[in-house]
């Protein structure tokens, strides 16, 4: 049995099964209760992976090792967002200048805020740098807190807890405060919350995952060009 | 399906490119996302495989972060020592970027609107 157990756990196919196995349970979950935003299939999903690896006693890094090919999809996806902001594209010209004006905004908010109640909660530089990028996506955020001084192990999960908090409380806040234009609600999503918040866009429209697909790829760009010089003034 | 595929891993590939060659601070997946934007409305369509494949990889968006997501196992220790200010100062600022990016887009495009563009 133990022999077995051994092969298995050397399969990558046994962990990328678990790992679909978790999602369609998470997603199942999620829609059995009612759609309700705590049931978010990602925040399941997540704890439903870390739950199994801690039972199996899987060390992460071999594990995320064993799922690349899960993880590498997110590039593909990424590109397929195109496809929806294209269907969307009158739209998207019309409103270009508004659009481009809240994502300025946005991202100064999202950065400034984060290094503001940072300081006041008395983080030190490194935890700052550590937390600033916390709204873009994973990948360059990691980047960016590595080349100011901060940890970038951690901001990766400070950024996964940015998009799963993004995505569990945008929607019903937004439509309590009667903002339910998709577009809007698909842009603020994006830009706050990236990938994971852009994922959970795409349950409510089309369009606002369109929208939030453009605001997270709009926000990297700037969020890379201004952390840095926010970092100098603020930080 | 497999023409989306290859579609969609092209766009990848010449977005990494375009991202390295201009020494971009977006990461490729994105520089190939804004391309083949460009490339639909440079044709004025999309290719309907590549719609297809994309809107059923789009499905399930979020499979694709649980890999990167369960590594806040290995978070215990810096948590433990900090986590509480990390935690208060995510959530606040969070919600304070996505209401303030809201409300600026909903009053611009009241705005517009209004104005009758």
């Amino acid at each position: 049995m133990n022999a077995v157990w051994t092969t298995l756990q050397a399969q990558p196919a046994t962990w990328l099964a678990l790992t679909v196995l978790a999602w369609l349970l998470a997603d199942g979950l999620y829609v059995r209760s009612g759609r309700r935003a705590l049931c978010n299939p990602v925040l399941l999903g997540i704890a439903l992976v870390m739950l199994a690896l801690w039972l199996l006693g899987e060390p992460y890094a071999d594990y995320f090792g064993h799922v690349r090919l899960i993880h590498f999809l997110l590039g593909p996806a990424t590109v397929a967002l195109a496809v929806p902001l294209y269907l969307n594209i009158n739209r998207l010209r019309a409103l270009a200048l508004p659009l481009l004006l809240a994502l300025a905004i946005g991202s100064v908010v999202g950065i400034g805020s984060a290094l503001l109640l940072g300081r006041l909660f008395g983080l030190d530089h490194n935890l700052l740098a550590t937390l600033a990028p916390k709204s873009v996506t994973t990948p360059i955020a990691m980047a960016l807190s590595a080349q100011h001084g901060g940890l970038p192990a951690l901001t990766a999960g400070i950024v996964i807890v940015t998009g799963v908090l993004c995505a569990v409380a945008a929607v019903p806040l937004l439509n309590a405060l009667k903002l339910r234009d998709p577009l809007v609600q698909g842009f603020a999503i994006g830009i706050a919350g990236h990938g994971i918040g852009t994922a959970r866009a795409l349950q409510v429209s089309s369009t606002a995952g369109a929208f939030a697909g453009l605001a997270m790829g709009l926000n990297a760009l700037v969020t890379s060009l201004l952390l840095p010089l926010l970092l100098a003034w603020m930080g | 399906m497999l023409y989306g595929i290859a579609v969609l891993l092209s766009f990848l590939v010449a977005g990494e490119a375009v991202s390295a060659a201009l020494h971009l601070p977006m990461p490729g997946p994105v520089s190939g996302m804004l391309l083949l934007l460009l490339w639909s409305m440079a044709r004025r369509r999309v290719d309907e495989r590549v719609a297809k494949t994309a809107t059923s990889l789009l499905s399930y968006l979020g499979l694709f972060f649980l890999p990167a997501g369960a590594g806040l196992l290995v978070l215990g220790d810096v948590l433990q020592q900090h986590g509480l200010a990390l935690a208060v100062v995510v959530a606040l600022s969070t919600l304070i970027t996505l209401l303030v990016t809201a409300l600026v887009l909903h009053w611009l495009l009241r705005r517009r609107y209004r104005s009758g563009a």
